[in-house]
């Protein structure tokens, strides 16, 4: 530890490259190289690409573990166009992802500027992120214990205010906007977080400059600080995206799918498959499709939003 | 095995100083609508942010059979620790159930322990990979060495998803259910991020002092562990809080492939234990008891390291 008494942090990058060409000590260095990155290019070549290429494979496949994989061609994707459940699946996710991601985003972006506006205390940047480091089984069981149809305080506090219980997680029209909020509590402080370290990047004159020219609040918000968050803003979304794509232990917890698969979500249908009925080669198939729409939808996402560039230039 | 691992990035300092900066100009403001406003939104925020952990206090902390009478009491129902007992296994079947347990029992202290093994051993494991991989892609000259870095960014590409059914077959085609190396192997070894994040600050540190340790004849391998190593101490902590955050609340990779109570962490237990319960009389004085236990490690590491994960989730976004 004590050799690093004095880095001299603003030298000048470039004495680096000079340097290490003319440096005979780097010679050997390509030995050192291939001890060094060969765990991360094993780990790497052995449980992502490997797994990658074979789970491509094992979609055309009719494939139960135990015996090898049959090749079988199109006809996984033949039994996905006609799965009904797998539609539903499908259009159940969905609904999900657009729930938890509009309501998710609009809180966070909303608690997001109250926050950098009004203060800038970490304890309470630290309470704000409490719900980021509990799992989602935890966040799970604690919901359902809260929303529990009898006991629940939060349907105690419901009653008392309108006289009518709901059942949040046991009744099909309330599940998944139920399981959408945990999913929103559990993220919406992270989502901030994220969101004041963009807003803290724009420079104050900016909206000095908003102001003299007499510009309101509201204006401010939607002319100076929406479009120059906008990378920010993109990368949160498409992340919460990804991630609302493959919920699972939320649902796993408290609903598994249920009430009559009302809340059976692609990820659990897909674990359904393979784990229960043991038909790992059509769960491979969904997966491959899940990860499909997955590229794409990232894809179509960064276009629309243009995630790689603020409105500034 | 999470899909888009979390972001933190280096120097914190930034923010920090900007913010101190503007601090001393800003006078004391009048009263004003707005602001109360805003004031009252942020309680009404960290009130629906802290009272599911206030809640899970409370009910762990009251009788389960009390419960039902007064359920929207804010304090204990029949304060005991009987729950805590029951979920520890320190009470006898006879005496949980007469307490208000399901029968269901959960063996808290060894999935404590496995989530400990889990999580401490993923967090070593990959952050020393991942340092070791970092330094030979900023520091060390070799040819290939760009190629060979961008082949391994396209893993961040690829979403979990895809990769967890053939790895689960993986790991059960080489007898490795239920075991910890199976839990641990394919995370274990390579993380993209983690790479990239290291390589990334180390790049940003000078190399004067260690060029001059080379040509005072240190050799790369000690130069690595005597100064880039110590100087890159920072983010080390932060990935490690991180890693070990994410490993320790993983669900779905577990699940396929740790159900033994041997190995199974926390997070399954849990589920187990809930499942367990009837849908009749729940337990839920038990279930709280021990979701407090799977949760306690996660709020101490907050308190020790609040500030740096706050920053560190911060500076993801910047980049």
């Amino acid at each position: 530890m004590a050799t690093t008494a004095a880095p001299r942090r603003n030298a000048p990058g470039r004495a680096h490259g000079l340097a290490s060409r003319r440096n005979p000590s780097h010679r050997n260095d390509w030995k050192l190289a291939l001890l060094l990155i060969a765990p991360a290019v094993i780990g790497f070549a052995v449980f992502a690409v490997y797994p990658t290429l074979r789970g491509i494979y094992l979609s055309f496949t009719d494939f139960q573990v135990l015996s090898p994989p049959e090749w079988t061609g199109l006809e996984n994707i033949q039994t996905l166009l006609g799965d009904k459940m797998f539609w539903q699946s499908l259009g159940i996710t969905f609904y999900f992802v657009a729930l938890s991601v509009v309501f998710g985003i609009l809180v966070s972006l909303v608690t997001a500027v109250i926050l950098h506006r009004l203060t800038g205390s970490p304890f309470i940047r630290g309470l704000v992120i409490l719900p980021f480091l509990i799992s989602g089984v935890v966040a799970a069981l604690v919901w359902q214990w809260m929303l529990d149809p009898q006991l629940g305080i939060v349907n105690i506090a419901l009653e008392a205010l309108t006289g009518e219980r709901i059942k949040f997680l046991s009744s099909p029209e309330w599940v998944i906007p139920s399981v959408a909020a945990i999913s929103v509590w559990k993220s919406m402080g992270y989502n901030a977080i994220l969101i004041v370290a963009g807003l803290s990047t724009i420079p104050n004159e900016v909206y000095e400059a908003g102001r003299l020219d007499g510009a309101s609040e509201i204006q401010m918000f939607r002319r100076l600080t929406i479009p120059l968050l906008r990378p920010i803003l993109a990368m949160v979304i498409v992340l919460t995206v990804i991630s609302a794509f493959q919920v699972f232990d939320i649902v796993a917890v408290t609903t598994k799918g249920g009430p009559a698969n009302s809340s059976n979500v692609l990820q659990m249908y897909i674990y359904d498959k393979a784990f229960n009925q043991f038909d790992f080669g059509y769960a491979a198939t969904m997966s491959l499709s899940l990860f499909v729409m997955l590229i794409a939808i990232t894809f179509l996402q960064m276009r629309l939003l243009r995630a790689d560039e603020s409105d500034t230039n | 095995m999470t899909v888009i691992p979390t972001a933190p990035l280096a120097a914190p300092e930034g923010i920090e100083s900007r913010r101190k900066r503007r601090a001393p100009r800003k006078p004391v403001r009048p009263f004003s609508w707005g602001r109360a406003l805003a004031w009252t939104y942020v309680i009404a925020f960290l009130l629906v942010t802290v009272f599911p952990f206030y809640w899970i206090l409370r009910t762990s902390l009251s009788n389960n059979f009390a419960l039902s009478t007064d359920p929207g009491s804010f304090l204990p129902v029949g304060f005991s620790f009987d729950a805590f007992a029951r979920v520890l296994g320190f009470a006898s079947r006879d005496e949980a159930l007469a307490a208000g347990g399901s029968g269901a029992s959960i063996d808290i202290l060894l999935s404590v322990r496995n989530s400990v093994i889990y999580a401490g051993l993923m967090t070593i494991i990959v952050v020393t990979a991942s340092a070791l991989a970092a330094y030979a892609f900023a520091r060390l000259q070799w040819r290939g060495r760009n190629l060979v870095f961008s082949i391994l960014l396209t893993a961040l590409m690829v979403p979990g998803i895809l990769t967890l059914l053939p790895n689960f077959v993986l790991i059960n085609d080489l007898g490795l259910l239920n075991t910890f190396a199976g839990l641990l192997l394919p995370g274990a070894l390579f993380s993209a991020f983690n790479i990239f994040f290291l390589r990334q600050f180390m790049l940003g540190l000078s190399a004067e002092v260690e060029e001059a340790a080379l040509i005072d004849g240190a050799g790369p391998w000690k130069t690595m562990f005597r100064i880039t190593l110590p100087m890159t101490s920072g983010p080390l902590v932060t990935l490690s809080i991180l890693t070990f955050i994410g490993t320790w609340n993983d669900y779905f990779w577990p699940l396929l492939v740790a159900n033994d109570a041997e190995v199974r962490p926390l997070t399954l237990a849990l589920g187990v234990f809930q499942q367990a319960s009837p849908q009749s009389q729940p337990d839920f004085s038990g279930q709280m008891a021990a979701t407090l236990i799977a949760a306690l490690p996660m709020l101490l590491l907050f308190m020790i390291f609040g500030k740096r994960i706050v920053n560190s989730i911060g500076f993801s976004g910047i980049k």
